[in-house]
């Protein structure tokens, strides 16, 4: 059950909890009291919304940083990876498994604004190694949706 | 000038829903529940089997059979999900659609005369095939308040001496109506007293809400009595890749092959290939899309009830079957008068037969926004009867 509701919130954080329960023939008290309940859990850690930013007036840059990093004794990586993700303009930190060791997802709304937090903030933390900085020219498809695809229905009405 | 046509063909009525559709087709603005083929894209996976196919010049014919490969993929298939033994070589034969599968049986089976057996409501091809194949089609009339079963009385009062195939079109278009086990059961012990042969249509089998299909010929002493049809249309979302398969006794394929060797020589090759990576890796696709179909289904019969619309629950196809008796008047009536001052169109359950008389087909292949849409013009409508 669990899991069939985090999969329509996934996809859609706004829809109606009656209108779950119908689609899941279960009742809106269950659903209510499942959905409270893994908010409590931080199962369900924040809705957000999806927005293709190109189709507004507003100025974004996004870069993605691979980072290497020395591990630090006792602590591994979350450490740096905790100083690097108290910084606002950092949308997300992951540790990855390969050639470098985080990868961090920046906002800045210029070019010049990335490049002086890597060059600034970044690449002189202690445990910094390296960073390579790629930026993002164009987003198709973000959080399993493609950007300004529409879909029409092509089928014809006929007997089948 | 002498008429250019035979009498068989001219004899054949021609579809009387054309006109609706027709209407339907100029109008803008209209919200249609009337199409019977899934909303969703074939799976990627699938679709990029077929185009690779094409990329390394598989552009040729297959056998007549089909692909070995692929006739070996379906007898898996058809063991793992409905316990059906199948010799890949000499009982499987792929077509192109189901429907292909409808009429190279009934041309193979029936001589002039011989009785077929088909219940309605249910899809529109039966009846011609078997006028064009020189049989007598004899109408069963499913009953609502059997669910849309077929029992064994109604079975019993048509059967006459020249009575030799019986339809078996389950989870039915256009009712969502399932056969369970002890339902075939009881058709199954009637066929196997008269003698009869069976095709049954299984074109919807992974679509069921409930108990998981049966196949007829996974009752004892009916696999070689049944012909199984089935096909990739509707489970994997590959209606306009017309391919299909049909299974049986070895002596029927082989003369059905022979109809189809000089009528179609094989089914298309790329859509062959595509159906392969279909059968191996598309179980998971067909979970997800039953699921949402389920989720529809369950929308559309509690708005339904909330507009006070009876409906008995289907637990197959992508269909409803609600009853619009109380209003009144004649489905085509019903259907027209929606179209006209809703905007929403529907399929009068007369499409699929006589006794399709005072019901609608409602079909959920299409996303949840459209259907709310729709049902909500629905319920203006029935407020104002």
């Amino acid at each position: 059950m669990r899991e069939q509701i985090l999969t329509f919130l996934e996809k859609n954080s706004k829809i109606d909890l009656s209108e779950l329960a119908v689609l899941l023939g279960s009742s809106e008290a269950v659903i209510a009291n499942e959905v409270a309940q893994m908010e409590k859990e931080q199962v369900i850690c924040g809705y957000h919304t999806l927005i293709d930013w190109e189709k507004t007036s507003s100025e974004k840059v996004t870069a993605l940083i691979e980072v290497r990093v020395t591990p630090q004794r006792g602590q591994g990586f979350d450490s740096i990876a905790e100083r690097i993700y108290n910084y606002p303009e950092v949308q997300s930190v992951y540790l990855i498994s390969g050639a470098f060791d985080l990868l961090v997802i920046l906002e800045g709304k210029t070019l010049r604004d990335v490049s002086a937090f890597v060059s600034d903030k970044l690449s002189t933390l202690d445990s910094v190694l390296s960073t390579a900085t790629h930026f993002i020219l164009k987003k198709y498809k973000d959080y399993g949706t493609i950007f300004g695809k529409k879909t029409k229905d092509e089928r014809m009405l006929m007997m089948s | 000038m002498r008429d250019p046509l035979g009498k068989k063909v001219k004899a054949i009525e021609p579809s009387g829903i054309r006109k609706f559709f027709d209407i339907v087709s100029e109008m803008e603005d209209v919200i249609s529940l009337g199409v019977g083929e899934p909303d969703f894209d074939t799976p990627w996976h699938i679709r990029d089997e077929g185009i690779y196919s094409l990329e390394r010049g598989r552009t040729f014919y297959t056998s007549n059979s089909g692909l070995k490969e692929l006739r070996v993929e379906i007898c898996r298939y058809l063991r793992r999900r409905f316990g059906l033994e199948y010799d890949p070589l000499e009982e499987t034969l792929v077509t192109v659609g189901g429907s292909e599968g409808i009429d190279l049986a009934l041309r193979a089976m029936l001589d002039p005369g011989d009785e077929v057996l088909i219940p309605q409501p249910s899809y529109v091809s039966y009846l011609p095939c078997t006028v064009l194949a020189d049989g007598v089609p004899v109408i069963l009339e499913l009953k609502e308040e059997n669910q849309f079963r077929l029992t064994r009385e109604e079975l019993l009062e048509k059967i006459t001496d020249r009575t030799k195939v019986l339809v078996l079109p389950f989870p039915n278009n256009p009712t969502g109506a399932v056969m369970r086990r002890e339902d075939l059961e009881a058709v199954a012990e009637v066929v196997r007293e008269k003698d009869l042969y069976v095709i049954s249509d299984e074109i919807y089998s992974e679509l069921t809400y409930g108990e998981p299909h049966i196949s007829m010929a996974s009752l004892p002493g009916m696999k070689e009595r049944t012909l199984t049809i089935n096909g990739f249309s509707k489970s994997y979302a590959m209606t306009g890749w017309r391919l299909g398969y049909i299974c049986g006794p070895k002596e029927i394929i082989r003369q059905m092959t022979k109809i189809h060797q000089y009528a179609i020589m094989c089914a298309p090759t790329n859509s062959q290939y595509a159906a392969v990576e279909a059968l191996k890796n598309g179980d998971r696709d067909v979970d997800a899309m039953r699921e949402a179909y389920n989720q529809r289904r369950r929308y559309l019969m509690y708005a339904f009830q909330k507009m006070g619309l009876p409906c008995f629950e289907p637990f197959g196809a992508f269909y409803v079957f609600p009853s619009i008796k109380k209003f009144g008047m004649s489905s085509e009536t019903f259907a027209t008068r929606l179209l006209e001052e809703e905007h929403v169109a529907v399929v009068p359950g007369t499409a699929f037969g006589n006794c399709g008389e005072g019901f609608l087909r409602i079909s959920y292949a299409y996303s949840l926004e459209d259907l709310k849409k729709a049902l909500g013009r629905l319920e203006n409508f029935v407020k104002k009867l």
